[in-house]
């Protein structure tokens, strides 16, 4: 069984180029909904100790809106996107025409739109990876959490604590209009649906 | 000049006078604090998980798991000249940042942290655990006083 410190570099590639497909994808859907192109950057691979997690994007302490969706049957793991005031504030001037400033005052309905736009990013993600491996994977509903980065992330780093003291991340940064605004998308896998990733994809 | 040391996820630190402890936005994780009055001496742990025995994964970092990261700090700080008679704790974090079905992996970290210190005898003179948002800890060695910050709900001490 691969640990995530003993994968090789063709096979980093492979799931590199997942996330990537599975993202462009992703990226894709949000500009239909948008109407509106998207860029998203090439995908970063990171294996990070789990104490590092906090740190990954700006300061511990930053204010970010977190949206969690759970991924199980043949692949355990998580999605997580995180997206600042200026993202959201695009985001849903576009779809709905609410003016965020305040990360804290954001509608009941902005809040079910957020979450209704990780739906869609994740549903296009999902259907790659399930099509690419061979597999089935059931998506939970989204949920979000706004507050201090570090504190979101301390759920992904409970999940993949369990199993190990590091975590692999899948981070691909989306652009809306330039280089103005962005968010983050991170794929979580576990280690036992990493190797069966690898497995099904014959890259073991 | 009081240094600041920052105790991260799954680590723990032990200060002298005049010095503080930092753990920054503990959302699910516990920060456990352990305080010694009479020599000025403060214990911080950032446990992220309840239990060493369900892990999944060889070898257990002590750190991680609040069994096992407590039973370390007292000895720690046994070790610096503490006695375990005159050891109090305060404890936050264990926040539920996601509404997830089922009990929380922050409601089993404060348990877990609760019949720990129980099992140890060593008091909970103060706690802020619980709820749905992020908190920094500021423990202070001088006087035993745990400063908890937070986005939305305000700042205290307790």
């Amino acid at each position: 069984m691969h640990d995530y410190t003993n994968l090789g570099e063709f096979q980093k590639d492979v799931i590199r180029e997942l996330g990537n497909i599975g993202a462009g994808n992703a990226a894709t859907a949000l500009g239909k909904l948008l109407n509106d192109r998207i860029e998203i950057t090439v995908p970063a691979l990171k294996f990070i100790e789990i104490n590092e997690i906090s740190g990954i994007l700006g300061g511990p302490e930053n204010e970010a809106a977190g949206i969690i969706l759970r991924l199980s049957e043949d692949i355990d793991g998580l999605l997580v996107y995180l997206m600042d005031c200026d993202f959201i504030n695009h985001l849903l001037g576009c779809l709905i025409c609410e003016d965020v400033k305040d990360i804290r005052s954001i509608s009941e309905l902005g809040l079910s739109a957020l979450k209704e736009v990780s739906n869609i990013l994740s549903g296009s993600f999902v259907n790659v990876l399930c099509s690419f491996t061979g597999s089935k994977i059931r998506l939970s509903l989204p949920e979000i959490a706004i507050d201090m980065v570090g504190a979101i992330l301390n759920f992904p780093a409970s999940f993949a604590g369990e199993m190990s003291d590091q975590l692999l991340l899948v981070e691909v940064e989306f652009i809306l209009s330039g280089d103005s605004v962005q968010s983050h998308l991170l794929l979580i896998p576990d280690i036992r649906s990493l190797n069966k990733i690898i497995e099904r994809l014959g890259v073991g | 000049m009081a240094k600041w040391l920052v105790v991260g996820i799954s680590d723990q630190k032990i200060a002298f006078s005049p010095d503080k402890l930092v753990s920054y936005a503990l959302g699910s994780c516990v920060g456990v604090c352990i305080y010694d009055r009479k020599l000025r001496v403060a214990g911080l742990a950032h446990i992220l998980l309840p239990n060493s025995k369900e892990s999944l994964h060889c070898p257990v970092n002590p750190c991680k798991y609040a069994d096992t990261a407590i039973e370390k700090l007292v000895a720690g700080m046994e070790a610096a000249g503490c006695r375990r008679q005159r050891l109090t704790a305060k404890i936050s974090g264990g926040a539920n940042m996601f509404d997830i079905p089922g009990p929380s992996i922050g409601e089993k970290n404060v348990e877990a942290v609760k019949l720990k210190l129980l099992s140890l005898k060593i008091d909970i003179v103060a706690a802020d655990v619980g709820g749905n948002h992020g908190r920094t800890l500021i423990f202070d060695s001088v006087s035993g006083k745990l400063e908890i910050k937070s986005l939305f709900h305000g700042n205290k001490i307790i």
